[in-house]
């Protein structure tokens, strides 16, 4: 059996859970607790401290992982050991917290430095009222033209793959 | 128990804050990045501080601040490097080259100065000596400490503002498209960005211009937040996959394994 993994990572409460949530052929298995900060328990009720962890086979040879970062900054210390080896990863960012972006910023930096593996940034929560429109995230993100930048919402199946397929085809594309 | 410990865990001003509080005397060892700091204390304030290779002498400290040419510091070096701080700086009031505020001004300011460069130091471990004082031949000040801990949680938290924003000084800077016209830079600035160039990283042009993390990090901060620069990985560096990533080597099997995964994708 062969496998391959990509990591989802972003802020804390950016959707990282639900995103992969959204595709995977098993319950995720979640390392969640209850939050203790009741600034950030006022955001959800629980988070993952370890991390998430999603699968897709592919055929009887092939699995795809998808692995998702605790999104608090205590836990920073298991990102790099999460980055190990993955094909790319996924930066998800709240389009309704602005307050998050310089933290997504700061993660993006952190893999980048980690591993030059391609990346994408999905917006999530593009289907609220309040998002940020896109080029004004990406403007306040810093992202250059060139880095895809994707609306989502990690709650919609196709959404999610959406997301998925831009960076495999970044992926195929560095091979070439 | 003995107070040691990292400063991962113990920061510069939680000691200082300690030392102040319980009114320490002896002296803290900092073993740095790349070099050790002494700080030593008499009853919570701060009386002596040298770091590296600096022998924290007056007549450093006087030519550091530009009080002595270089020739006058090597004249009291070979003719005078025998007499102490005390005698030096009394010959020096006699002679009227400087008033005794002056002397302990410097000295104060070189002190404090090296305080301040330890809260750069976010690595490292700490012992306290209680009972290594500082050189008897050296003049020791009486510095209040408070000042300096509230001096140094600012820098604190600017520190960890930065090293949110810039995470690792691993990474090289590039010009964006916007044209370096008409752009008011100090003389610090323009020495990081006449280095800016895919192939240095942060690091490297901080060693080239003898800068801390903190100091490369402020200056980049500006300059990206001026939008003048973009952070790029560096030109260069090892950009080949991970053996980890694929389970094959093989560069055909590793696209068609990719394109396998685009087509499950899409069939989910």
């Amino acid at each position: 059996m062969q496998t391959v993994k990509m990591v989802v990572t972003g802020p804390f409460g950016a959707g990282k859970t639900e995103f992969i949530q959204s595709v995977s052929e098993i319950d995720v298995v979640s390392t969640e607790r209850k939050i203790s900060n009741q600034a950030e328990a006022a955001v959800k009720e629980a988070t993952t401290v370890a991390m998430d962890f999603g699968r897709i086979t592919v055929d009887e040879d092939l699995v795809l992982y998808l692995f998702g970062t605790p999104g608090q900054k205590r836990f920073d210390f298991m990102w790099e050991i999460l980055s190990e080896g993955m094909l790319g990863f996924i930066v998800m960012v709240d389009s309704t917290r602005p307050e998050t972006f310089r933290e997504a910023r700061s993660i993006l930096e952190t893999f980048r430095a980690y591993a030059p593996t391609p990346y994408v940034v999905a917006a999530n929560k593009q289907d609220m009222e309040d998002a940020w429109d896109l080029e004004d995230m990406r403007h306040a993100l810093r992202l250059d033209e060139k880095v895809k930048f994707l609306p989502c919402v990690a709650t919609d199946k196709n959404s999610v793959k959406t997301v998925l397929l831009e960076l495999l085809y970044s992926i195929l594309a560095e091979m070439e | 128990m003995a107070l040691r410990g990292n400063l991962r865990d113990f920061t510069i001003t939680q000691l200082l804050n300690l030392i102040n509080l319980a009114r320490k005397t002896g002296t803290l060892v900092v073993d740095g990045p790349s070099e050790q700091a002494f700080l030593s204390f008499r009853e919570g304030k701060l009386a002596y501080a040298r770091v590296g290779q600096d022998d924290g002498s007056l007549a450093t400290v006087l030519h550091k601040a530009n009080r002595l040419t270089v020739n006058q510091y090597r004249a009291i070096v070979e003719r005078a490097g025998r007499i102490s701080d005390k005698e030096l700086g009394l010959l020096l009031i006699n002679a009227g080259y400087l008033t005794q505020e002056e002397i302990l001004a410097n000295l104060q300011n070189y002190f404090t100065e090296i305080v301040r460069r330890l809260f750069t130091w976010v690595e490292g471990f700490f012992r306290f000596e209680p009972d290594m004082l500082p050189p008897s031949d050296r003049i020791n000040v009486r510095i209040d400490l408070e000042n300096i801990i509230i001096e140094g949680s600012r820098q604190l938290r600017e520190w960890e503002q930065l090293s949110d924003e810039i995470p690792s000084l691993d990474m090289a800077l590039k010009f964006t498209d916007r044209p370096l016209k008409n752009v008011n830079l100090s003389v610090e600035e323009w020495r990081v960005v006449s280095f800016i160039n895919p192939k240095n990283t942060m690091r490297q042009i901080a060693q080239a211009n003898k800068m801390n993390d903190l100091e490369i990090r402020r200056i980049v901060y500006g300059l990206l937040q001026a939008g003048l620069v973009e952070i790029v990985r560096p030109e260069g560096a090892v950009v080949s996959q991970s053996p980890k990533m694929f389970p094959t080597q093989d560069k055909e099997e590793q696209k068609s394994l990719v394109n396998k995964l685009i087509g499950r994708i899409k069939s989910l």
